[in-house]
């Protein structure tokens, strides 16, 4: 089972930009299997499952973050799509968070950004766009060649290893390559691990302080003149 | 080096094969490409900014110097040599018109001083294709829509440098035509233009002709029509100056349509 973790803030055209693949996929004689991980609301699996008849599921984090949800349920879903007799499992995550990322080591991690976001979102997303094998650029045609090249190349400067594909998700053009790096990629082991080192976890709004001022907090406290970042290991 | 792109033929709608099977475009090509809309000429620069190579929807192919072009060119962005400028494209940055060019040249060039230069050379540019100056210290979000098309122009020219152009319909946004093409010239890349203007499609080496998805000609200006587009102008800059009059108060007489029409 090849897997594909797909996460990129909201709007990017990640749907966009996997129907694509699926499709190509399929035609390839590849079967992919979805599987949707959002907060609240999405509707992406009862469009996937009309338009290509394929397995798809839903699930909502809810009170959980997506990463996290994404962490809880991988291991079921990997054995849901092997005996729905697919070849690939595409996982898309909202990616709230930018302080962590959903990728997994085994599986093919993908990010998706929007050239319209400006040119500092590189420098603003994290282990996001750092720690993802792909980074896929969409709706190139809307900005000039100056903040797409600007894009590119902050990309680039904050996360040199990360492969750059810029496509247009609506015409589905530059998408063969990533269907390529997806056929390429080892099929996914038996004990998946994080690639990212999560965020320190003792947030003490996770477990319902709702005081105001870091003196009513304890564990990781930050006050406003204090700008050291605690980032894990 | 880029010396050619070659497109070999493919299908329009309904799976029509084309009858035109192969055009090449040399460097300082300029080149029109027209027909009525819906009829594929936006999909025949996504072929070309693609590289299709017969996976697309229309089955084209495009060739780099008569051979496939490298997978450099497509897998790393940086190496594209295709610059687009499309009718969606705009800035979305708001920064003063300085800051944005000085972030672009930084990229493309190594030197503070190389920088500048690409800089005022672009903003020259520029200005000489807008009626109202672009100012270096104005924030991009404040440019009109000439001044906009205009420094897309430039700097895609200019500081991206690419030997291929491609502007999907830009002429709307009042830029002096004649002029930009008069300019573009003197660079030797190779210029299409998905256009509805006269002027452009006479000025242009020749002009794609589609028709439902499918190119049904290469037309080359005649002489006639070279004579055609003097004329052309004259009535587009006589369209021009009427149209000024109004904006700025004006009247307009009968006897400024004498001898023309």
């Amino acid at each position: 089972m090849k897997l594909v973790v797909c996460a990129g803030p909201a709007t990017t055209g990640k749907t966009a930009v996997l129907r694509h693949m699926i499709r190509k996929l399929l035609a390839k004689n590849l079967r992919s299997a979805f599987l949707k991980i959002d907060v609240q609301y999405a509707e992406e699996d009862e469009i996937f499952a009309r338009e290509f008849e394929i397995p798809t599921r839903k699930v909502y984090s809810g009170e959980l973050c997506p990463d996290h949800c994404n962490v809880m349920v991988l291991g079921d879903a990997l054995r849901w799509a092997s005996d729905e007799s697919c070849q690939v499992l595409m996982v898309e995550t909202a990616g709230l968070c930018l302080r962590c990322s959903p990728y997994v080591d085994g599986g093919l991690g993908m990010v998706v950004l929007e050239a319209t976001s400006g040119m500092n979102l590189p420098l603003k997303v994290g282990p996001m766009l750092s720690l993802a094998d792909i980074a896929v650029i969409t709706k190139i045609d809307r900005v000039s060649q100056a903040e797409r090249e600007v894009f590119r190349y902050r990309i680039q400067d904050v996360a040199p290893q990360v492969r750059i594909r810029e496509v247009n998700a609506l015409y589905g053009i530059g998408i063969d390559p990533l269907v390529a790096s997806v056929e390429a990629f080892p099929d996914a082991g038996e004990n998946l691990l994080l690639r990212g080192n999560p965020p320190v976890g003792t947030c003490t709004i996770c477990v319902g302080k709702k005081e105001v001022g870091w003196q009513a907090h304890f564990g990781v406290v930050r006050a406003l003149d204090n700008q050291v970042f605690y980032r894990g290991e | 080096m880029i010396e050619s792109i070659t497109i070999l033929s493919g299908r329009g709608k309904q799976g029509i094969s084309e009858t035109v099977r192969r055009i090449d475009f040399k460097m300082g090509d300029v080149v029109s490409i027209v027909g009525p809309t819906g009829s594929g000429k936006t999909t025949l620069i996504n072929d070309i900014e693609l590289f299709a190579d017969g996976t697309t929807p229309t089955g084209r192919t495009v060739l780099i110097n008569g051979m496939q072009p490298s997978s450099e060119y497509r897998d790393n962005p940086a190496c594209n040599p295709i610059a687009l400028i499309t009718q969606h494209t705009t800035f979305l940055s708001d920064l003063p018109v300085h800051e944005f060019l000085k972030a672009h040249a930084r990229i493309r060039s190594n030197s503070d001083r190389g920088s500048q230069e690409l800089i005022q050379q672009t903003l020259d540019f520029a200005n000489q294709l807008t009626g109202e100056p672009i100012v270096l210290t104005s924030q991009m979000t404040e440019l009109s829509g000439g001044q906009t098309r205009a420094l897309l122009i430039a700097d895609a020219t200019i500081i991206c440098n690419t030997p291929i152009v491609l502007l999907d319909e830009v002429e709307n946004a009042g830029i002096h035509r004649t002029r930009a093409l008069e300019l573009l010239r003197q660079y030797k890349k190779i210029f299409v233009f998905v256009t509805h203007d006269p002027r452009i499609a006479l000025l242009s080496d020749y002009r794609i002709i589609m028709r439902q998805g499918c190119i049904t000609d290469v037309l080359y200006a005649s002489e006639e029509e070279r004579e055609c587009a003097v004329r052309v102008s004259h009535l587009d800059d006589l369209l021009t100056k009427m149209r000024d009059k109004l904006r700025y108060g004006e009247r307009l007489t009968i006897e400024e349509l004498e001898g023309v029409l």
